[in-house]
């Protein structure tokens, strides 16, 4: 802070502007209502500081006309005026977004409203935040709103928090009273894990401790606000150590020069690395790192990068290179804390689209493990979440996704969740990890309890049908001619592998080490195919007579063959026709 | 040798400029950047080449003329596109020029209307653009602050300030139906003096109208302007005056006012702004013509 306050060194307007382009930038997030005095406390960081600002180039102003005193005349809640309208009119309190900077750094304030039914808001412009400043009135301390905001604060992975005890001069700038509502907050956080979390006693309206420490609170030692939020680190935010580069854009601007366009998602990457391109495990080495200002030596996060690879690999958008030896979870199935966004309640039966990083694909909601109230945190079982609300789901997706925990990488963590029919985005989640099949989510209700006693399955075969989109079938293929039969059985199995179906083979003769009997065959296939899956039933012990009505039985004809009805369903097949019968039961499905 | 992971707040903006550019390419058939010649374009088309170099832009650009732009203006796009090679698309409402219509004759509001809003709406439902780039700043203008880099519009390329879509990281939402379009801001986070740092770092070429010179100007309800044709009311025409001027912001010349200034190099230029206290856009005329107008004029599909 030295150099801010030497007065008398001034500073060119060209060494100002090459000292202003090395600047880095701080995005932060306020969550308070305008009665905790948020509007004052923000107008006065923009404005105080535009004045700090000035202040720097008294040298080079030429008139004074620069307004000298320090009275309150500002109302500073006219430059909120813009959220306060909107209010007044009864329309969506959205987030806005200031902008100020210091001789220090630049800010991006995304300024967002305090009531739960803008939590969404506040999620918005957390998402891209650093530093949460969490305002509570030094009258009230802390209520169940500032438990709400820390809570969304640590959701979003926020790691530094600064908790702006405001109106200070309403307690006569008291330490008992900091102190007690420090402590109080201090307890309440220490389950969220917030790695960073500074107090401090402030009055935006009297300027206390905000730009310039105050002389009325002789007992607080640490910085003013605004020197904080210039000098806290927050470099290491990103992730520097698991190297992600989702592929965004593959450039193809000459047959020579082939390049993955991208921004570094996380870790660092270095000419000759040896890089995998997935899903596909190929393998290569970073040949250069293009820029349009030169060849980099090396890429870290957020970089917009082109990466081109020493051999014709195939990789396109959506797919990633990462490290070989620091690979990300590749997983269908994940646990994510989902927010709803939409104001149409979840619909648990609905695909939506799934974007994560540059990867769309097809989604859904397989369950919801819990609900949290953002207010206590508590957990309860609920069947689907409506606007505002967040809970802890299990999400299957179409394709693969490549993904690491949000907490330990937000880039390759996130997601928004998309209606398909309206395209609006309906949620957004943060990724916890994948999940075993077997963990998987299942509400067990008192239905359920009585078919548990049956042994019945809890999934219906129309729901498997609904899943995989195929029927369950089986096929019981007979007859005493083995060439033909093994003929039937794997045309049979080719063709329906073809056109997209679940097939399974079941064989007295190879099924394991034991030999099934034709009972067990048949037990065996009808579970399999209540699941949804083509079963196709053989083998020389196979007896015609075990077939159950619901299968399909198709018996070859043999030499001297009578056409014989153990089935209704029995097709009898002409050893010469069996690929024109093949043909004939795929066309029927 | 230790490495250094840090970016400057520029290279920051930057990198996000280019991420957002490179999704709208990839995501939609049929992209536009949309040129106002201005020196937020100017940057804004900077970054454009920097997100597919060493490839050429796979998007062209697109300049609305409401015929009523500086003459200055109109040569330094034409020099532009054709030494970075882009692929150039000029349009305009030619069924009202042709009628006559102009800032003097019909005002600016049934002006920026017919010749920017109508002509811009015209050239996109022509070309079927199904994404267009602008390069308006969050910074700039009260409703500006709320609007998402993906900013969807309706079949009739209207923008719902109430029904935005969340937008949360760097994660985009592309998705649109047939006919609907996206509006892309990349510069959303960049402020005034980032964009003049960035022209100074970038050496970025801008139109000499920024920069202070003895230029002819009259005066019209309190804003400087300068007659670029024979197009001057007779009532104005011996009231000219010979200033040193500059332009904070350029549009169409009547509707653009001039600032007395001295600035003749960026550093004067920023240095000229950071003692000023008027914000940027005082001198378009066309956010007071009527009440919440920036507003309303986006809501109908003005940038």
């Amino acid at each position: 802070m030295a150099d801010n306050n030497t007065n008398n060194e001034k500073m060119s307007i060209k060494e100002f502007l090459d000292n202003d382009e090395k600047k880095d930038l701080l995005r932060f997030l306020t969550a308070g209502s305008v009665d905790d005095g948020k509007s004052t406390l923000i107008g006065r960081l923009l404005f105080d500081s535009k004045k700090l600002y000035e202040d720097q180039l008294d040298a080079l102003e030429r008139d004074s006309k620069r307004v000298g005193n320090a009275g309150e005349h500002i109302d500073y809640a006219l430059l909120l005026d813009g959220l306060k309208a909107e209010r007044e009119q009864g329309i969506t309190i959205d987030v806005a977004y200031r902008y100020f900077s210091t001789n220090k750094r630049k800010f991006i304030i995304a300024d967002t409203p305090g009531h739960e039914q803008y939590t969404r808001n506040m999620i918005t412009g957390g998402s891209t935040a650093n530093l949460a400043i969490i305002l509570v009135d030094a009258r009230t301390g802390v209520i169940t709103q500032t438990r709400r905001h820390t809570y969304l604060v640590s959701l979003l992975g926020i790691k530094h928090v600064v908790l702006a005890v405001n109106k200070m001069d309403l307690v006569d700038y008291s330490k008992e009273r900091f102190d007690e509502i420090v402590a109080d907050y201090m307890k309440f956080v220490a389950p969220l894990n917030i790695p960073d979390i500074q107090c401090f006693p402030l009055s935006a309206l009297e300027g206390d401790n905000v730009v310039e420490k105050s002389e009325r609170t002789p007992w607080y030692k640490g910085p003013a606000l605004l020197d904080f939020l210039e000098n806290v680190h927050v470099g290491n935010d990103h992730n520097f150590k698991d190297f992600r580069f989702p592929v965004q854009y593959v450039l193809r601007p000459n047959l020579d020069f082939r390049g993955f366009c991208g921004k570094v998602a996380s870790g660092v990457v270095h000419k000759g690395d040896e890089v995998m391109a997935l899903p596909s495990g190929k393998r290569s080495k970073v040949k250069s790192i293009v820029t349009y200002d030169g060849d980099l030596d090396y890429a870290f996060p957020p970089q917009s990068v082109t990466i081109t690879l020493e051999d014709e690999i195939d990789v396109s958008r959506g797919e990633m290179l990462v490290h070989p030896d620091n690979l990300p979870t590749i997983s269908r199935t994940f646990e994510a804390m989902l927010v709803w966004m939409d104001e149409e309640e979840m619909d648990v039966n609905k695909q939506f689209f799934i974007k994560q990083t540059t990867n769309t694909t097809r989604a859904r909601i397989d369950g919801i493990k819990y609900r949290v109230d953002v207010n206590t945190m508590e957990q309860t079982n609920v069947a689907n979440l409506k606007l505002n609300e967040i809970g802890k789901v299990v999400i299957t997706t179409s394709q693969p996704l490549f993904f690491d925990p949000y907490k330990d990488n937000k880039s390759c963590g996130s997601f928004i969740i998309i209606d398909p029919i309206t395209n609006n985005t309906s949620a957004v989640g943060m990724i916890i990890d994948k999940v075993n099949t077997s963990d998987l989510f299942t509400p067990i209700t008192e239905d359920d309890k009585k078919k548990m006693l049956v042994g019945e399955s809890l999934v219906s075969p129309e729901q498997w049908q609904e899943r995989i989109g195929q029927k369950g079938s089986v096929y019981w293929i007979t007859g005493s001619d083995k060439k033909h039969r093994r003929e039937l059985v794997y045309t049979l199995e080719r063709r329906l592998y073809d056109i997209g179906q679940f097939v399974c083979k079941l064989s007295t003769d190879s099924l394991g080490l034991e030999r099934m009997s034709s009972r067990d065959v048949a037990i065996v296939a009808h579970h399999l195919s209540k699941n949804g899956v083509a079963v196709i039933c053989c083998g020389s012990e196979l007896d015609p007579k075990v077939c159950r009505p619901e299968f399909s039985s198709l018996h070859i004809k043999t030499e001297g063959d009578d056409a014989r009805d153990y089935t209704s369903n029995e097709t009898v097949i002409e050893p010469t026709c069996i690929a024109q019968a093949v043909e004939d039961i795929i066309n029927k499905l | 040798m230790s490495e250094d992971y840090n970016l400057s707040h520029l290279k920051q903006l930057e990198a996000e400029s280019i991420h957002i550019i490179r999704e709208v390419a990839a995501e939609f058939e049929n992209p536009v950047m949309l040129y106002s010649i201005g020196k937020d374009s100017s940057v804004m088309v900077r970054l454009a080449e920097k997100a597919f170099a060493p490839g050429k832009v796979p998007f062209p650009l697109m300049h609305i003329d409401s015929k009523w732009k500086f003459k200055e203006m109109i040569q330094f796009r034409d020099e532009y596109a054709k030494k970075y090679g882009w692929n150039l698309i000029v349009e305009s409402n030619m069924k009202a020029f042709k009628e006559g219509v102009g800032p003097f004759t019909h005002g600016s509001k049934v002006h920026t209307d017919l010749m920017k809003t109508q002509a811009l709406l015209q050239a996109l439902d022509k070309y079927k653009f199904d994404a267009a780039f602008g390069g308006a700043r969050r910074d700039e203008e009260k409703s500006r602050a709320k609007e998402r880099i993906f900013s969807f519009r309706d079949r009739f390329h209207q923008w719902d300030p109430k029904n935005q879509r969340p937008e949360l990281w760097d994660i985009y939402n592309a998705k649109i139906q047939k006919g609907e379009s996206i509006r892309v801001f990349p510069l959303s986070n960049w402020t005034e003096l980032d964009i003049w740092q960035y022209i100074r770092l970038e050496n970025i070429p801008i139109v000499p109208l920024y920069f202070a010179k003895e230029r002819p100007v009259v005066e019209i309800d309190g804003n400087l302007i300068m007659p670029d044709d024979d197009r001057l009311p007779e009532q104005y025409r011996d009231k000219i005056v010979m200033k040193k001027i500059r332009f904070r912001t350029l549009g169409c010349w009547p509707l653009t006012g001039a600032i007395e200034s001295e600035a003749d190099t960026i550093e004067k230029i920023v240095e000229e702004m950071m003692t000023t206290t008027k914000s940027e856009r005082t001198t378009r005329v066309i956010d007071f013509d009527q009440e919440a107008s920036m507003e309303q004029k986006k809501r109908e599909g003005y940038f």
